[in-house]
């Protein structure tokens, strides 16, 4: 029996996510006596691809076809489910994202499979198959037992470590057929800021709020951000107001973000603004107010003006760097 | 043409998530329950596309008699008629398969929904509902224009949009800023009050998972507070104790 792991890739590079979902999938793998084989859909670097290996894959499966490097939820899902098949798989573990809940759902019915999203931890199969979820966003697990024979576990981002220590794998080219309903729906052109770091993958976010007072003090985030390596968000009033892109906005309503190091200056800290952060690993609140909610769910804290500390702590980062 | 708005009743967003009978039900104590709100901006959006078309509006949602307020509230924010499937919802592929079993004779050109409920936060009844009907799924959908039988959709991906085209019907996974909430105004509500609620018996169909018990997350310690003149302090416990830098 195999393990399949349906891999996504970001401009020619296996996305972290996706290596963690590998991580995952091996230490699962060990535990069943199984073997770890990945899929990946799309024209994509062969070099880039074998980097599988080391997170955990024995070999990956490359379905090689330009229509396929863009998102199609149809088509993903059936040529993974045309590559659980020819593996002789009983689980699929992917990383949970957008495009990967969206081929994961159609897969539970192709493959007659109980699935469960959000994973955090490796199943315990003592009297039934349970695995541990994150729900109410962040704020509750709940275990949750598959009782089908085909599983599919979407694991949640920085909830299990990367390992990187295997070798290389070998990539085979897989054929699968696909028809032209696979395609119905037609992707016609795409916006992307592409000189950015994309936040659900970051990991460290800068992220300001109302408290900047408007779009033309941004470059006091932008500039600790760039000190960082981190990512830009933002809180939803801000993105409402058009300060800041609606990709950047995070919260319940927004982006989930679950980074290492996420840094708010001037956000209240409103429920439905933790609600996207509080997977992170660790929480550092500016804000003028002491009384900020935020400061409850903070690591480290600095009452202050985000005017004054901000271009002292910019400073500060890049002495270290 | 016929939409379909399927809707979740869940705990409002500021509710304090606490479990009882040694961890295994939810504590309704207190809490307030709401449309969820990626529902929310689904059901504005219907709202305005079947008054663009001169259609009709069902909202449905899979649950327990407890959920009749929030299906009311929907027919008050300008649903036509609501549906009740009188089941508790167990898992997402049991509210799934009582969608498309109810939806299969329904000939909806339009099946909209939340990108996820904010409650167990699947993400997942969208395309399982698509993939059973054989229709297809487009997911997080931010803008959704008609122009005859095509729908323009943008869809958000990492780093921005994607733009994308589909022929109806299709069901869509939708998410702010497709529209803007409509709140209830007084006709609406009186309204809501005579339109037609039903209550539909569950097809048997199997879960595939089952929630055995719940657990809290362990309580998060105190803030660290630097001086606000001593920022290196903060970069210094940063790079050294968390290790992040
Ligand atoms: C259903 C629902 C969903 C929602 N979803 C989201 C979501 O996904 N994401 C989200 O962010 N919000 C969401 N909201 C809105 C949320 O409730 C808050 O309104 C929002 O998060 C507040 O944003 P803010 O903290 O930037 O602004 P404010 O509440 O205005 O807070 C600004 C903060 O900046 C501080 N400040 C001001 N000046 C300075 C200064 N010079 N230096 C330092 N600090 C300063 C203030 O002390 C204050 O704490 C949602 C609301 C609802 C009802």
């Amino acid at each position: 029996m195999s393990i399949l792991v349906y891999i996504e890739h970001a401009d020619g590079a296996v996305k972290k996510t996706s290596l963690e979902a590998l991580s995952y999938a091996k230490a699962l793998a060990e535990k069943e006596g199984k073997e770890v084989t990945a899929v990946a859909l799309g024209t994509i670097d062969q070099g880039a691809l074998a980097k599988a290996g080391s997170a955990g894959a024995a070999k990956v499966l490359q379905v090689e076809d330009d229509k396929l490097n863009a998102g199609i939820i149809q088509a993903h899902a059936n040529v993974v489910a045309q590559a659980f098949e020819k593996v002789g798989a009983d689980t699929l573990v992917l990383a949970k994202s957008s495009l990967g809940d969206a081929v994961a759902a159609r897969l539970t019915i192709k493959l007659n499979a109980g699935l469960v999203s959000n994973v955090v931890a490796l199943p315990e199969t003592d009297g039934g198959y349970k695995v541990k979820r994150s729900i109410y966003t962040g704020k509750a697990f709940a275990y949750s037992e598959i009782t089908t024979a085909n599983k599919i576990l979407a694991v949640k981002k920085n909830a299990v470590a990367l390992k990187v220590d295997g070798a290389d794998a070998p990539v085979e080219k897989l054929e699968v057929t696909l028809s032209d309903s696979d395609f119905a729906a037609k992707i016609t052109s795409t916006d992307k800021a592409t000189d950015e770091i994309s936040l659900p993958e970051a990991d460290i976010i800068v992220s300001g709020g109302r408290g900047m007072k408007g779009p033309e003090n941004w470059n006091l985030i932008e500039d600790l951000a760039k000190a960082m390596g981190a990512a830009t968000g933002c809180s939803k009033p801000v993105s409402d107001s058009g300060w800041r892109p609606h990709h950047e906005h995070v919260g319940q309503t927004g982006v989930k973000v679950a980074p290492s190091l996420y840094v708010a200056v001037g956000i209240s800290g409103a429920i439905q603004h933790l609600a996207g952060v509080n997977a992170s690993k660790y929480i550092v609140v500016i804000n003028k107010d002491p009384e900020a909610p935020f400061f409850k769910a903070a690591d480290y804290g600095i009452v202050g003006d985000a005017f004054e500390v901000l271009p002292k702590l910019t400073e500060a980062v890049k002495a270290i760097k | 043409m016929k939409i379909l708005v399927c809707i979740t009743h869940v705990p409002d967003t500021t509710s304090k998530i606490q479990f009882t009978d040694n961890n295994t039900q939810f504590d309704k104590t207190g809490v307030q329950f709401i449309i969820g709100p990626y529902d929310d901006y689904a059901l504005a959006r219907a709202v305005e596309l079947r008054d663009q078309t001169s259609g009709s509006l069902t909202v449905l949602n899979v649950g327990e008699a407890e959920t009749e307020p929030t299906l009311r509230k929907a027919l008050a924010i300008g649903a036509d008629e609501a549906i009740r499937v009188n089941a508790f919802p167990s898992d997402s592929l049991f509210v799934a398969n009582q969608i498309a079993h109810y939806a299969k004779e329904g000939g909806y050109d339009l099946i909209l929904m939340g990108r996820e409920s904010i409650d167990f936060n699947g993400g997942m009844v969208h395309g399982m509902v698509a993939e059973m009907l054989g229709m297809p799924s487009i997911s997080p959908v931010m803008k959704l224009d008609l122009e005859g039988e095509t729908a323009k959709l943008a869809r958000e991906i990492e780093g921005g949009k994607e733009y994308l085209e589909v022929n109806l019907p299709f069901v869509a996974g939708c998410q702010e800023p497709i529209a803007e909430w409509k709140i209830p105004n007084m006709r609406g509500i009186m309204s809501a009050r005579t339109k037609p609620l039903n209550v539909v018996e569950a097809v048997s169909e199997d879960a595939a998972t089952k929630t055995i018990s719940y657990e809290l997350p362990p309580a998060k310690g105190a803030v660290k507070l630097i001086d606000k003149d001593n920022v290196e302090e903060l970069v210094q416990l940063l790079q050294n104790e968390a290790k992040v830098l």
